[in-house]
């Protein structure tokens, strides 16, 4: 494996499309990530229209059950793995060295390959859109027997699809890792890392304990499905029960995956913009791991209706509960870092502060899902549909946004368009709300999830959450348009973008230069 | 700064989790067994009781499904019987192939409450075994089995269910051989 070093040899990039095909720097392949990540984002969200307008009106009208299933099943890995994820590693990618003083990720070949097997996973699951007999229609959950016994030929490329896709993120979580643990600079003590450094260095343990088990997961529905193995067939001895134990051992910290890194964007964001410290960093800190370590222990919340008996029930209801103590120390601590600051409502405040808001509401529904004897009745309605688009649409998503309308004119070198940023905040604001909100009642109500047509008492309200989900999926081209504008062209940006800001990534020049910190800067 | 050694941590800690996966299986079901959960009664053959249980009667119900498709057929011929705890029972399962086709029967066998399972013992049983039955054929089984005099008493009534798979796609080879 090379070092940082063997990428001294020349030193503005390339030009043409060999530049990002061999790139090993770490901006590049930050900025290659990102847009992949915007790419998916359109996709999946594509998709979303497509289900959105099956389901505004009762009955059958535009598609057929099949691909409606695939629809859903393709819409929720393509979010996952295309388009949160990759927008993570992006952000580490372009931030990480940044903010602890490294000239690069310590492993910058091995940061080529992990983004560029990424669009062949992602073009072959959508490849097997087209074939015959259609793409993965399970789920993104993939629950076996659906995915073993009654799953299509095709099945074998969303496997692989599923093994690059986890390849990829493990090889970026290990990069990760080295850069943090070798490539501080001197003075940059644990305790003095930005949080969003922290964040991620959780994040990627997490990564890499988990993702491995997905890989086994699928290579099992894999042996399976077309080797006569017998894993998760009663038939032979196995148990589908155990798939859902072993895709929720690696599925609920994969949650947590897609949250960390986004607490360190918030923890970032707000004290700039409160003109104050972060309140509580070092619990912060301790937040997050405790988070980290008790997501292994919860997995079962999604499987409160498989027959536990009421021992297990107990175990995974109160531990799941106990997850929130930890996520309100994070809360509370934004909310004490706003509290008596200057406050100025720039983009990325504005989506911080949406995040804290509605990613805290999707808690709440979280907790009334994990009150066992309850989730019952909500399990697999679109309460939790409602549930987990609070905390990854409103959170997650809103998250990155916030990110990037923070970061965008150290990455160009020029102001966005500040008035159209605002509108594409206020827009998804609303519409995200008009989406997802009523969802919580219709599920209240039983209206069952992965389903193309629905009892005729929730059509109005479907109506509206289709709506709703036409106008978020508009407001996002305004995003489109913000960046590839603020990419083109803009007002030039200072070195220090906001006067509030902390670190490191802000002491060098807007554009951030090819090659930043080749010789470490002075941590005081 | 040299990365190899931490770089061959993390990549073993990668493969360990991924063997870890695996290692899943097996210690689920050592999981199951020790504790009795998910209801699954052992599928080896069992040795007689060494005492019976005159003070108390347990009835066990049967009740069979064939998994979606599966063209069998097969009922207890009493849906229930009361037994003391220890005492030997045999019950006659009627059975039938519908389809006219030969087919690979595999019943699998699961007891509620779950708790219980591992109560029940077995001394013969049609799903110790695959059974092919040829188109349309009839077919008697026998069950054997008694309930462990060690059961707890607060369970009265237990219930065996056998859900039908058929397994024929996996036994096309030997069915062709069968039907010659
Ligand atoms: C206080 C924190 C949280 C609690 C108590 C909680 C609890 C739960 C429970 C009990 C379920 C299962 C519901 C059911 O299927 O019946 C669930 C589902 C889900 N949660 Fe959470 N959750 C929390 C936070 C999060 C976060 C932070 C994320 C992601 C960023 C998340 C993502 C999901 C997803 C994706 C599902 C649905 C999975 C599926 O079935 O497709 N949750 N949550
Ligand atoms: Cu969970």
């Amino acid at each position: 494996m090379s070092t940082a070093a063997a990428t001294h040899e020349h030193h503005g990039p390339a030009t043409g499309i060999k530049r990002w095909l061999f790139t090993t720097n770490h901006k590049d392949i930050g900025t290659l990530y990102l847009l992949f990540s915007l790419l998916m984002f359109l996709t999946g969200g594509a998709m979303a229209m497509v289900i959105r307008a099956e389901l505004f009106q009762p009955g059958l009208q535009l598609v057929d059950p099949h691909f409606f299933n695939q629809m859903t099943t393709v819409h929720g890995l393509i979010m996952v793995f295309g388009a949160v994820m990759p927008a993570f590693t992006g952000l580490a990618n372009w931030m990480i060295p940044m903010m602890i003083g490294a000239p690069d990720m310590a492993l910058p070949r091995m940061n080529n390959w992990s983004f560029w097997i990424l669009p062949f996973a992602f073009a072959i699951l959508l490849m097997s859109l087209f074939m015959d007999g259609g793409g993965p229609a399970f789920g993104w959950t993939f629950y076996a027997p659906l995915s073993t016994t009654y799953s299509n030929d095709n099945t074998a490329l969303f496997v692989f699809a599923i093994h690059i896709m986890g390849i990829s993120s493990i090889m970026g979580a290990i990069n990760v890792i080295v850069t943090i643990v070798n490539l501080r600079a001197p003075g940059m003590k644990w305790m003095k890392l930005p949080l969003f450094v922290w964040t991620w260095l959780i994040t990627a343990f997490l990564l890499i304990a988990v993702m491995p088990v997905l890989a086994g997961a699928v290579t099992m529905v894999l042996t399976d499905k077309y080797f006569g193995t017998d894993f998760f067939n009663a038939a032979g001895g196995g148990d589908p029960v155990m798939f859902q134990h072993i895709f929720w051992f690696f599925g609920h910290p994969e949650v947590y995956i897609m949250i960390l890194p986004a607490f360190g964007i918030i923890s970032t964001i707000v004290p700039t913009f409160s003109r104050k410290k972060l309140f509580g960093y070092s619990s912060m800190v301790y937040a997050t791991a405790s988070i980290a370590l008790l997501s292994f222990v919860v997995w079962a919340h999604h499987m409160f209706t498989t027959g536990m008996p009421l021992a297990g029930e107990l175990f995974f209801m109160y531990s799941t509960m106990l997850i929130s103590v930890p996520t309100g120390v994070k809360v509370f601590n934004w909310v004490a870092t706003m509290w008596r600051g200057s406050i100025s409502f720039e983009a990325p405040m504005m989506f911080a502060i949406a995040f804290i808001v509605l990613f805290t509401l999707g808690g709440f529904s979280g907790l009334m899902l994990a009150i066992t004897p309850v989730d019952f009745q909500y399990h697999d309605t679109y309460f939790v549909v409602a549930h987990f688009h609070y905390v990854l649409v409103t959170g997650a998503v809103f998250s990155i946004m916030a990110a990037a309308y923070y970061w965008l004119p150290k990455w160009t070198g020029h102001m966005y368009n500040t008035r159209l940023a605002k509108w594409h905040f206020w827009m998804s604001l609303i519409s995200v709300n008009v989406l997802f909100f009523p969802m919580h009642f219709v599920g209240l109500a039983g209206m069952p999830r992965r389903i193309p047509d629905y009892a005729l008492q929730f059509a109005d309200f479907n109506a509206i959450i289709s709506i709703g989900g036409f106008a978020f999926g508009l407001s996002q081209l305004l995003f489109v348009a913000v960046v590839f504008k603020c990419i083109k062209a803009g007002e030039k940006a200072p070195a220090k973008v906001w006067d509030g800001a902390e670190g490191l990534e802000w002491q060098v020049a807007s554009p951030a230069p090819y090659h930043t910190f080749e010789t470490p800067p002075e941590v005081k | 700064m040299n990365h190899m050694p931490l770089l061959r941590k993390l990549l073993l800690g990668t493969l360990a989790m991924f063997a870890f996966a695996f290692a899943l299986v097996p210690l689920y079901d050592v999981f199951c067994d020790v504790t009795g959960l998910n209801g699954k009664p052992s599928m080896e053959q069992a040795r007689q009781s060494e005492r019976v249980d005159n003070s108390r009667e347990v009835t066990v119900s049967f009740t069979t499904h064939a998994q979606s498709g599966a063209p069998f057929k097969v009922s207890a011929q009493q849906q229930s019987v009361v037994v003391k705890p220890g005492e030997m029972s045999l019950v006659t399962f009627a059975a039938a192939n519908t389809s006219d086709q030969a087919r690979v029967m595999q019943a699998i066998p699961s007891v509620s409450p779950g708790l219980a399972a591992k109560y029940l013992h077995k001394l013969a049983c049609f799903c110790f075994d695959q059974q092919t039955l040829q188109a349309n054929e009839q077919q008697e089984y026998q069950l054997r089995f008694y309930v462990d005099p060690a059961l707890p008493p607060e369970y009265e009534e237990l219930t065996l269910s056998y859900t039908l798979f058929d397994i024929s796609a996996k036994h096309s080879e030997s069915l062709v051989a069968a039907a010659r």
